[in-house]
């Protein structure tokens, strides 16, 4: 098995701002993966001195409702018109999206508007009515991703801990998921393109590890919207996300990493539900594989606490990644919040490698 | 003795060349390849006879040989204007008249991503099989015997994502025809052809569509391949939708060919910047399409072959033949 090929990631660039973020946060992913958005920040100001302004102002972009059919397309061209005015009068001009949806919602936006000018100003129009407020366009539009891949290097020289097997030496073999709306809309949008996308591939190569090429590695993760949404076809998500891991697991991956709030909940929560349903795990022992952030995957190479990060909150453990790669972390903090209190810890389960009471319980 | 240009020594540019000479003009062949031949020298056996490429190709050559007709190989022209052609080096040569013969360039297949050509070791182009054919050995990239084989029609046809809206014509009776000499060396293996409409315009090539079905049992599926990748034993994971029966489709492939289609020469712009007009499509577009379609806009320069639209080996000769008898017209009342 070699590592991943790849041949045109570099026709795809785009411009990325050095600094001076407007930070769009995600609606999902704080209750999902609450350490990420958080490590993004940290990362972003402590590692890298970069100002970054986490606007408490800014609303939901309306893209899940949009997807769904439930947001008409005026509406969110105003919602993401009224974030831009807050980037316009907080003074920022490189606006970033945590939310792989939120970013192709605002690229979709711009170019409609780019393409049809009428828009635009009908777009104007509505937010000054119901705001008074008035925007200018962004310098620059990012996905957070893309600009943790812009600083991938910066990063690699401040590592504690690389993506590599501790004991062999060896590259960490890692899943990488880009997720539906980074660029399968508008491949030029995406560091990579939508085929062979560098923007995860890049920062899993730049910290050492090794990017797996697997049948199913485009497929969506199952999320779909509503697929998931509505009750019913709750079962085309789950499908979705059995093919993709029946087709990676033969490749061994030594974890997944991925873009979307949505992706990176599904692949790592269906793998619980796949198990309970059928018995079937993907990972190394009969357990589950671990699904990481990319912010997450920067943390732990910049030697952040794992649980700091959140990484408690996932449905498959990441102990055995930890171990892997010689971090260092408390077993017995697993489930102590950010103040020291006991959180509560979930019912065992297959998928999971640490049974759960064999954790530290504060309260025993 | 009056002289005429002929840009391109492919087959449209010697046609040209040996019927002007046949008539007592003075033909020179411009050709930016170090020998004649043009794409026809890549070619293995040609439909719907199986003809080798390499017969009409050395008859051809032998012909303008015998005519002694003056060739300069490795030059490349950079402008044309009536009557002249000025070459990269910056040297100008003069005639009576020009003919464009410099033919179409090949669709790239590593555009079309989705079919990881370049990057997965068993996907192959039409012209890579052909390659093959004249080295005698088809294999996959280990050496092996492929079991199964997809050919996949229209790659850099009739596709608007890839501004290549034209149908290139020719594609469909080679994809047609290698999967018949696929199959002959490879009698175990299943052939797949994947289309979208399968259009056998010339003559013989729908009965040789017919042979391939029933003599072969070649497989033809109505679908476009929608992405390949990898597998871990090193095939080719396909994807597509049968169209006839409604269903999506996945299979693993030993060897994926990727058909590729005819492109307009990358030089046509320079035609272009000459005052002469270009198709939407890129080919240069002939004055009309009856009656005038070996002449371009300007009077002086004329067209032979695919510079002007996909055609096949046949076409091309024949045109070759039609450019030179409306040169010689012009001549007679120049």
């Amino acid at each position: 098995m070699t590592a991943m090929k790849r041949r045109s990631w570099s026709d795809y660039q785009k411009q990325i701002a050095d600094d001076k973020y407007y930070y769009a946060r995600s609606c999902i992913r704080q209750n999902f993966f609450p350490g990420s958005e958080k490590a993004f920040l940290d990362i972003l100001h402590n590692d890298l001195g970069r100002d970054v302004l986490d606007d408490p102002l800014h609303s939901s972009c309306t893209g899940i409702g949009y997807h769904s059919d439930i947001v008409p397309l005026e509406t969110i061209m105003t919602v993401v018109a009224r974030q831009f005015a807050l980037m316009t009068e907080a003074g920022y001009e490189n606006f970033i999206s945590s939310c792989i949806t939120s970013f192709g919602v605002y690229t979709e936006v711009l170019a409609t508007w780019n393409e049809f000018p009428e828009t635009e100003e009908r777009t104007r129009e509505y937010l000054y009515k119901a705001t008074g407020r008035e925007f200018r366009k962004p310098t620059s539009l990012a996905h957070t991703s893309d600009i943790m891949f812009h600083f991938r290097d910066e990063i690699a020289r401040k590592a504690k801990y690389r993506l590599v097997n501790a004991q062999t030496g060896e590259p960490l073999r890692v899943v990488e998921h880009i997720g539906c709306h980074y660029a399968k809309i508008f491949p030029k949008s995406g560091i990579g393109g939508s085929e062979f996308p560098y923007v995860l591939a890049g920062m899993i190569e730049s910290w050492g590890g090794e990017c797996v090429d697997y049948p199913e590695r485009r497929h969506c993760c199952g999320f779909g919207f509503r697929n998931y949404l509505v009750q019913a076809n709750r079962g085309y998500s789950i499908a979705n996300s059995h093919k993709k891991l029946e087709s990676m697991a033969p490749y061994k991956p030594d974890f997944i990493v991925a873009n979307c709030p949505g992706c990176t909940m599904f692949l790592d929560k269906w793998q619980y539900a796949i198990a309970e349903m059928e018995g079937t795990t993907y990972g190394e022992n009969g357990h589950g594989i671990p699904v990481l952030t990319y912010e997450e995957m920067a943390g732990l190479v910049l030697g952040y606490d794992p649980w700091e990060l959140g990484m408690q909150m996932h449905q498959v453990d990441v102990e055995p990644l930890l171990d892997k790669m010689g971090i260092s972390y408390d077993p017995a903090a697993k489930y102590l919040g950010r103040n020291g209190k006991y959180i509560d810890k979930p019912a065992s389960a297959v998928v999971n490698c640490c049974p759960t009471d064999t954790v530290y319980d504060i309260r025993q | 003795m009056k002289r005429v240009i002929i840009i391109g020594g492919g087959v449209a540019g010697m046609q040209t060349a040996l019927r002007l000479a046949e008539e007592g003009v003075e033909p020179l062949i411009v050709e930016k390849e170090a020998e004649l031949g043009g794409k026809l020298r890549g070619w293995h056996r040609l439909f719907p006879s199986f003809t080798p490429a390499s017969e009409v190709l050395g008859e051809l050559r032998s012909r303008v040989a015998r005519r002694g007709i003056e060739v300069m190989t490795s030059t490349e022209v950079k402008a044309v204007e009536a009557g002249a052609v000025t070459l990269v080096d910056g040297r100008r040569i003069e005639g009576d008249a020009v003919t464009i013969c410099s033919g179409f360039d090949l669709f790239d297949a590593r555009i079309k991503e989705e079919y990881g050509y370049g990057i997965y070791d068993n996907v192959f182009t039409s012209v890579d099989i052909e390659r093959m054919l004249n080295e005698g050995r088809v294999a996959r990239a280990d050496g092996s015997r492929p079991r199964r084989i997809a050919f996949l029609h229209c790659v850099g046809s009739r596709d608007e994502k890839v501004c290549q809206r034209h149908c290139s014509r020719v594609c469909c009776v080679t994809g047609v025809k290698q999967a018949m000499e696929m199959k002959e060396l490879f009698p175990e293996a299943d052939v797949f052809n994947f289309y979208m409409d399968i259009r056998m315009f010339g003559p013989g090539y729908e009965e040789m569509y017919r042979e391939a079905q029933q003599r072969y049992n070649i497989h033809f599926v109505r679908g476009r391949i929608s992405e390949a990748a990898p597998t871990i034993d090193g095939r080719v994971q396909i994807k597509a939708e049968d169209t006839l029966t409604g269903r999506p489709l996945r299979m693993s492939v030993d060897m994926l060919v990727l058909l590729v289609g005819m492109r307009a020469g990358e030089t046509n712009p320079a035609y272009e910047a000459a005052g002469l007009g270009r198709l939407e499509s890129g080919f240069m577009a002939p004055r009309d399409s009856f009656l005038g379609n070996v002449r371009s806009r300007t009077e002086g320069i004329f067209y032979a072959g695919t510079v002007t639209a996909p055609k096949n080996i046949g076409e091309t000769i024949n045109e070759g033949c039609a450019a030179a008898d409306a040169v010689l017209e012009y001549l007679k009342k120049s």
